[in-house]
């Protein structure tokens, strides 16, 4: 059995790890909150752009030729994955939920014999994934320096994506991220942004006759770059929400796993001490007698 | 009254700008500079950099934008950008920044026309604010 002073470290030092995961989750809550408000604040922009995307592609006459991020290259062998994940541990299975579904779907892409191309966003990810898929992986893309997630980070990704498209590195783009539901459940999604997936509206259904300034193809080749930016910008947006959420589940539990090994820990050595106690005690007894 | 519309002007990562009292916005459309009252024809088109100016019952406003899609449908006016900044507190040294930027742009040589163009409007329109 552990002497009693051992027991004492021991207690100490559970006690100041719970102190710093309690801490770790009141942070965590308080930018939750922030990043959760920032997730709705953005989410008037993506809707938006969804619906003019969606009117103008509707609207556009000429399908053969449509701008390449809306119809696709035409062929389907080399995928780009662009995997977003954080840049700090310590949150539970939140990076593991997404580098599980998106090795899923590696997995699903070379056995169909199709080419495969990995950006990673977020240094957590490039981590997990480079022992694996590190011949893959052509960029990783880390904002450790910014406090925010912010939508310059988001064109600069998208920027890339775009420019890597223009070459014909690739023909299909998806994102990997997690969805926030609430602060318990994040939802790993794959979404596939090029070519882009719109839904077909029913003729009846789309009544506006809108006026285009200057014409449709032109606007939707001004539009979609930044429709790939925005799509990214609100990954990240609940990819940091998730995350604080993720973490502050995660050091919820961990506050409370401290808390019940420290009561261990306080009855073990309580009973060593009385152990200890009822030893002289009898020691001192048996002297007496023997007198 | 029957004169007023809705502007709505949406950042990536906030509502910028909501007013229900507006009589006409004139926005610099990149085939040029154009008014909108109220019922127009539902429109979808996107700016270059310029100044966008809305007259509402409360005054005038002008914002300086550099780029940005718009939508006018059901007398809604939304606008979209990224870049937009408030004429009235415009600072001088966010001007200066932004006039150096897009001046170093212009030196790059690989630029496309269509480019080169959009930057020569973005100083020129930093330089009259100036």
């Amino acid at each position: 059995m552990a002497s009693l002073d051992d027991l004492k470290k021991r207690i100490t030092s559970v006690k100041s790890t719970q102190k710093i995961t309690k801490a770790m989750k009141m942070v965590a809550a308080a930018k939750l909150k922030k990043a959760q408000e920032s997730a709705e604040k953005g989410r008037p922009y993506s809707e938006k752009m969804n619906n003019i995307i969606l009117n103008l592609s509707n609207g556009i006459s000429d399908k053969e030729n449509a701008p390449k991020l809306l119809s696709g290259t035409g062929k389907e062998q080399i995928h780009l994955c662009v995997v977003i994940t954080s840049d700090r541990g310590l949150c539970g299975g939140f990076n593991a939920n997404i580098i599980k579904k998106a090795k899923s779907y590696f997995i699903k892409l070379l056995n169909e014999g199709k080419e495969l191309k990995i950006i990673t966003v977020g240094s957590k990810g490039n981590d997990q994934l480079k022992r694996v898929y590190g011949e893959n992986i052509i960029e990783n893309i880390s904002f450790k320096n910014s406090k925010n997630t912010n939508y310059f980070d988001a064109e600069k990704v998208g920027k890339v994506i775009i420019e890597k498209f223009e070459k014909e590195e690739f023909d299909v783009c998806t994102i990997f991220y997690n969805q926030f539901k609430n602060v318990i459940t994040q939802i790993p999604q794959a979404q596939q942004i090029i070519p882009l997936k719109t839904e077909i509206i029913e003729e009846d259904k789309f009544e506006d006759n809108y006026e285009f300034e200057p014409d449709e193809d032109e606007i939707l080749g001004n539009l979609l770059p930044k429709n790939i930016s925005t799509q990214i910008f609100k990954a990240m947006l609940e990819n940091s929400a998730s995350e604080q959420g993720a973490r502050m589940s995660a050091m919820d539990n961990a506050t409370r796993n401290a808390g019940e090994m420290v009561d261990k820990l306080t009855i073990e050595y309580n009973r060593s001490r009385q152990a200890a106690i009822t030893k002289e005690l009898i020691e001192i007894i048996s002297g007496a007698e023997s007198l | 009254m029957t004169e007023e519309f809705k502007i709505e002007i949406v950042n990536p990562d906030k509502s910028f700008l909501e007013k229900e009292d507006v009589t006409e916005v004139i926005i610099p459309a990149f085939e040029g500079e154009m008014g909108i009252l109220k019922n127009h024809i539902s429109l979808i088109s996107f700016l270059k950099p310029g100044i966008i100016t809305i007259y509402s019952k409360s005054g005038e406003e002008k914002f300086y934008t550099e780029d940005g899609i718009v939508e006018f449908k059901n007398n809604n006016l939304s606008i979209l950008t990224s870049s937009i900044y408030n004429l009235k507190n415009f600072e001088q040294s966010k001007i200066q920044d932004l006039l150096k930027i897009a001046e170093e742009e212009n030196k790059k040589l690989e630029i496309s026309d269509q480019s080169k163009y959009l930057i020569d409007q973005k100083i020129e329109v930093l330089k009259t604010i100036n």
